[in-house]
């Protein structure tokens, strides 16, 4: 059995960094604030490991399937009878693999951190930031509740505007975190609808009951769920499809995916840990921890999710190839890589050998988390030797900087998915399932593999072959980072090398079932040799100088431009939210209220006023009025009882 | 626990008040008679679960009773269940901080803490008592300090503002009062609470009572479309008067719509039910959307009040245990937070004399303290868990889906979209005020918080965090009694 403590320690550690550094960090631990935040996610890591080691070698499976244990489930919240908020640990073979790419991760960016933010005002800020992410990650990760998730979901959320707009004094940034924030909030508001309809629908917010309740169709919940429809679909494809969204916010899919380039404007380390490893896997592990009722009860559903995910792939992979910032370039490669999760988990169905689509997501989450903070991390080498991130700024950088060259070579072969780097093996998995599935995503993915090679080699060919002669000047440039930002590339270069040989498939299925993946060579075949023709592309287009980049650019005309132009989006946006909501419901609700609503009032005040002022004057004082008033009451009394009681 | 106490504190505090000779006694005796007060709210809280620890059931703990006048059968008669526990709590949290804020008032400093005490001692009196001639006694002694608050140590168009507040307040206070009479009347000449609640008075009868009372109480408390003295109060009044309107007197608004309206007028509350529901799910939204538009602070976080209390009556009109308790934890949240918004907003005019939101920037580099403060009070009210605010609306939310038909379906979900609309307007005021570069170079001289307003904020967050973070011991105290009015409504 799972050790409860060993495993709550793993995210409280983290906590237990936030609140000591964020509380007392400024006045006690200016300097040494990196070292604490680094020593406890050090032993986070450990236990982390420790516990994978534990699970899947030691106690985790019986009778050759690997177990799901729920420990501790203490009662947080309580709504109803048997409907609360239970902060639990789920531990299965998804959860702990997470467990082990986010405390990794982690600790690589906390270790990178101490050379990339030293002499930062605000250090140990920082690392309180980094910790409640951290846990926050982890709390999600271990959630056997489906509101526990949601809390740290939003926790997720709020620390990663923290980190976007960690340099608060720069307009970009603030607007960047409000944007991020805002934009996942819209879609985490489907989320907390979708949490609603599926837990009324079954009863019970516990992950394992729901999934449990939903699943088996023959159950009166499902049954009378299913009966109960609106717009044409049952409540538990709105449930599944309002869950979804919110995955889809949180992994910055087509159309929710507007926030994740702008998110670069938080410190590098940050994007390699939030918006290329971790954060925006939350999305895919959503969905991959609800799978039996996607897969079971909602097909539908679960086929939305492999569109979504095909079109975000394409769409990115598109826009990157014309982009020019370094680290917006990765974050479309990001948000492309994410999609190929997404349709994998898309294709996929439940259980055996059809089930491979879900060990090939997960697998590739796990490899995209190394070889993506690889890159960000590179990337963060080159922005802080050269101080720019763009492109242009960039070239011939290979002598200056040699262990990020080497590191971010591996990197690219193994995004491009190139063998035997670990890339390759994990989305050769996907490629396979999809074919086995759905030609039509297999085709699309097809041609992405193709052109992420290409952009990742465009990337790497202008940063460190093209101009022979950087632009920079040299006198302003440093060493290349110290040991702190070394080790983590070495350390995560090897990983991106050989993660690919785990047999991924012996600990990771949906049913905990061991799936032994085969690898075809002739398969294999296609997507290779595309891979290398991005890359020859590149090599062709960017290892030298030349204007041959220029002229295919001015020969795609309008495509080039609106791909550059990501496609309009965030402006079709900006019509909806500037022109539709403020202009014509803030600001009439807000005028309607000062004028309408508060004009009654005062009115109301105002014709008491003029009532009173009327019959103020009845009292004159002049005793001739008052007679008159007198007689004429006298007179008509008088009338009356004669004419009408007589 | 004897709850004479309760009221007999703050009375000996305002005299000693009024016979202290100079500023620093009147300052040093309002605090620690607040604190004090602070003390026995926290005693009441464990005296009040150890006796139900111990299965004292009964419905009211420590109740008190002595006659006041038998031949109109009025009495003083007073008593505590887990509500008014929690809105006792709440109420010597915030009076505490406002004390507290308010140190540096110079004019008629003696005058001031007064009136504040007066005012506290009202609502201490209101949450505790179970006879509604006393209750609406103590209700109007909150009135009156409210509209000399704002009168003497306002801003702006402060006397168009008090005149506002104290006529729509005592309009609401007259139809409470109709609903009182028209209750004494029909229900065998009582006042009693607790008899009250045992009497059946007729289906027809309290069709009509109910709306007076509802909407009377719902004046107070921000009711849509009777919510209109809530901007130009707030906007006017001085930094503990805010904090006191809407921490406490919106309170004492929200808890009479339950305790005196539902409570008593089950059959009228479930014939309004729908009226209820649709006007605050109104007030949510459309007091979201209002909110965004506003550029003075105290004009975004009286909207934002608007619509945050909103989900107090959707919780009431949604009649599920649930959402009743939800409600209830939205009192109390939202009235430590929205203190707390208004304290932050005071300290930052003090040093900016500028509540414009436009004019602000950076004054995280500035004031680091206070702009961390107002940081946790945005993303407390925007929702985010850990903080007081999630666990009262994601509680309300789960109550109103428990009543399934597409009518409760749709307010539900119109209401869960203010989640977006409020983030909108939190990281707007908080990006332009708190984040961004100093825009104004005479900034950069200002100081951070002094000491009684850190401890002011450091009372509220801890507040705030106790509720976020552990929300089971407070849900555990509001649930019981949620549930014996939930009784009530479905005729058990």
């Amino acid at each position: 059995m799972p050790n409860a403590t060993t495993i709550a320690l793993i995210p409280l550690l983290p906590l237990a960094g936030f609140l000591l550094l964020g509380l007392f960090g400024q006045k006690l631990f200016k300097k040494s604030a990196g070292l604490i935040g680094t020593a406890l996610l050090l032993a986070a890591t450990i236990l982390a490991l420790y516990t994978a080691y534990e699970y899947f070698f030691v106690y985790g499976k019986v009778d050759g399937v690997y177990q799901k244990f729920v420990l501790l489930q203490l009662t947080w919240l309580e709504f109803y009878k048997g409907v609360s908020i239970d902060m639990g640990i789920i531990i299965d073979p998804i959860s702990v693999m997470m467990l082990v790419v986010v405390t990794f991760i982690s600790l690589m960016v906390h270790i990178y951190s101490l050379g990339y933010m030293k002499g930062e005002k605000r250090f140990s800020t920082y690392y309180s930031f980094l910790g409640l992410f951290t846990f926050s990650m982890l709390g999600l990760v271990l959630a056997s509740n489906i509101f526990q998730m949601y809390i740290f979901w939003e926790g997720v959320g709020v620390s990663s505007f923290l980190l976007i707009g960690f340099y608060y004094d720069k307009p970009s940034a603030v607007a960047a975190c409000k944007k991020a924030f805002i934009v996942t909030r819209f879609a985490d508001l489907g989320f907390l609808i979708g949490i609603l309809v599926l837990s009324y629908s079954a009863g019970t917010l516990d992950i394992g009951t729901l999934i449990q309740r939903l699943t088996s169709p023959e159950s009166n919940v499902v049954k009378t769920a299913t009966a109960y429809s609106f717009l044409g679909a049952s409540a538990l494809t709105w449930g599944a499809a309002l869950v979804f969204i919110g995955g889809a916010g949180k992994s910055a899919m087509f159309p929710l995916h507007i926030w994740l380039p702008d998110a670069m404007e938080g410190p590098t380390p940050v994007s390699a840990l939030i918006h290329a490893a971790t954060m925006v896997v939350a999305g895919v592990y959503l969905v991959a921890r609800l799978f039996p009722v996607f897969s079971i009860t909602t097909p539908g559903v679960l086929e939305i999710v492999g569109w979504v995910g095909a079109l975000s792939a394409i769409l990115a992979a598109v826009i990157a190839c014309t982009q020019t910032d370094i680290k917006r370039v990765l974050a479309y490669s990001t948000m492309s890589q994410i999609g190929f999760m997404m349709f994998a988990l898309g294709v996929s169905k439940y259980g055996g050998e059809a089930g491979s689509g879900y060990t090939a997501s997960m697998f590739h989450l796990f490899t995209h988390a190394m070889f993506k903070a690889l890159l960000f991390l590179g990337a963060g080498a080159v922005i802080h030797y050269v101080h720019s991130n763009d492109i242009k700024d960039m070239g011939g950088l290979r002598k200056y900087l040699p262990i990020t060259h080497i590191t971010f070579l591996i990197a690219c072969l193994a995004i491009a998915g190139i063998p035997p780097f670990a890339g390759f093996f994990s989305k050769e998995e996907i490629l396979h399932a999809a074919y086995q599935n759905n030609m039509a995503v297999y085709w699309i993915a097809l041609i992405t593999s193709g052109l992420t090679a290409f952009y990742m080699f465009r990337l790497y060919f202008s940063i460190f072959w093209n101009k022979e002669t950087p632009t920079f000047a040299k006198a302003t440039a440093g060493k290349e980072g110290g040991f702190a930002m070394m080790l983590p590339l070495v350390l995560l270069g090897v990983g991106a090398a050989a993660a690919g040989f785990i047999p991924f498939g012996e600990f990771v299925s949906i049913d905990g079932k061991p799936l032994v993946s085969k690898i075809n060579l002739v398969f294999s075949i296609a997507p290779v040799a595309l891979g290398l023709t991005g890359i020859m592309a590149a090599l062709w287009l960017y290892k030298k100088q030349n204007n041959r980049s220029a002229r295919l650019a001015a020969s795609l005309g309008g495509f080039y431009k609106a791909a550059y132009h990501k496609f309009y989006i965030d402006e079709i946006y900006l019509f909806i939210t500037k022109k539709i909501i403020f202009n014509l419901i803030a600001r009439p609700a807000a005028w309607f209220d000062r004028n309408v609503v508060d004009g009654l009032v005062n009115l109301t005040g105002t014709s008491i006023q003029a009532a009173s002022e009327g019959i103020k004057k009845v009292q004159s004082g002049k005793v001739q009025q008052y007679a008159i008033y007198f007689l004429t009451g006298v007179i008509v009394l008088a009338a009356l009882f004669i004419y009408i009681w007589k | 626990m004897n709850l004479l106490l309760l009221i007999g504190l703050p009375v000996l505090t305002a005299l000693a008040v009024l016979l202290s000779r100079n500023k620093q006694q009147v300052k040093w005796i309002s605090l620690l008679g607040s604190l004090a007060q602070l003390g026995l709210a926290i005693a009441l809280l464990f005296a009040f679960r150890q006796e139900r620890a111990a299965n004292n059931t009964a419905q009211m703990l420590f109740e008190q009773h002595y006659k006041l006048f038998a031949a109109l059968n009025i009495n003083f008669h007073i008593g505590v269940d887990g509500i008014s526990v929690a809105m006792v709590l709440l109420t010597s949290f915030v009076v505490m901080a406002g004390v507290l804020v308010s140190w540096n008032i110079e004019k008629m400093t003696k005058e001031f803490y007064f009136l504040l005490i007066l005012l506290a001692l009202g609502a201490y009196g209101f949450f505790i008592s179970l006879d509604l001639f006393i209750l609406f006694f103590f209700l109007e002694i909150s009135v009156i300090p409210k509209y000399l608050l704002i009168g003497i140590w306002g801003s702006g168009r402060k006397e168009y503002s008090a005149n506002k507040l104290a006529l729509m307040l005592m309009g609401g206070s007259a139809l409470i009062l109709v609903g009182i009479l028209g209750l004494y009347f029909t229900a065998g000449h009582s006042f009693d609470l607790l008899s009250l609640s045992k009497t059946n008075i007729p289906g027809n009868i309290q069709h009509i009572i109910f709306p007076f009372l509802f909407i009377g109480f719902g004046v107070f408390t921000a009711l849509f479309p009777f919510h209109t003295w809530v901007p130009d109060g707030h906007s006017s009044a001085p930094t503990a008067g805010s904090m006191f309107l809407a921490g406490i007197s919106m309170k004492l608004g929200g808890y009479g719509c339950l305790r005196v309206a539902t409570y008593l007028l089950p059959e009228g509350a479930k014939e309004y039910a729908n009226i209820i529901i649709i006007l605050s799910a109104i007030a949510i939204l459309y007091g979201a959307f209002a909110t965004m538009m506003q550029k003075d602070l105290k004009y975004i976080n009286a909207y934002s009040s608007v619509s945050h209390v909103g989900f107090s009556l959707l919780g009431i009109g949604m009649l599920t245990q649930t959402a009743i308790t939800g409600a209830l934890l939205q009192m109390v949240s939202h009235g430590l937070m929205t203190a707390l918004f208004f304290a932050v907003i005071g300290m930052i005019y003090d040093r900016t004399h500028t509540r414009m939101v436009a004019e602000m920037g950076g004054l995280m580099k500035v004031m680091p303290f206070i702009s961390t403060v107002f940081f946790i009070v945005g993303l407390c009210s925007l929702g985010l868990p850990g903080l007081s605010g999630f666990v009262a609306e994601i509680t309300v939310f789960m109550g109103s889906w428990q009543v399934d038909d597409t009518f409760h379906r749709i307010a539900t979900i119109i209401a869960a979209m203010s989640i977006v609309v409020t983030a909108v307007y939190i990281l707007r005021a908080i990006g332009q005020t708190v984040m961004g570069p100093v825009k104004n170079e005479n900034f950069l001289q200002l100081k951070d918080a002094t000491w009684n307003e850190k401890w002011a904020a450091i009372i509220l967050v801890a507040g705030i965090v106790a509720i976020g973070v552990a929300p089971g011991w407070l849900n555990n105290l509001l649930r019981p009694a949620a549930q014996v009015i939930m009784d009530r409504i479905s005729g058990k």
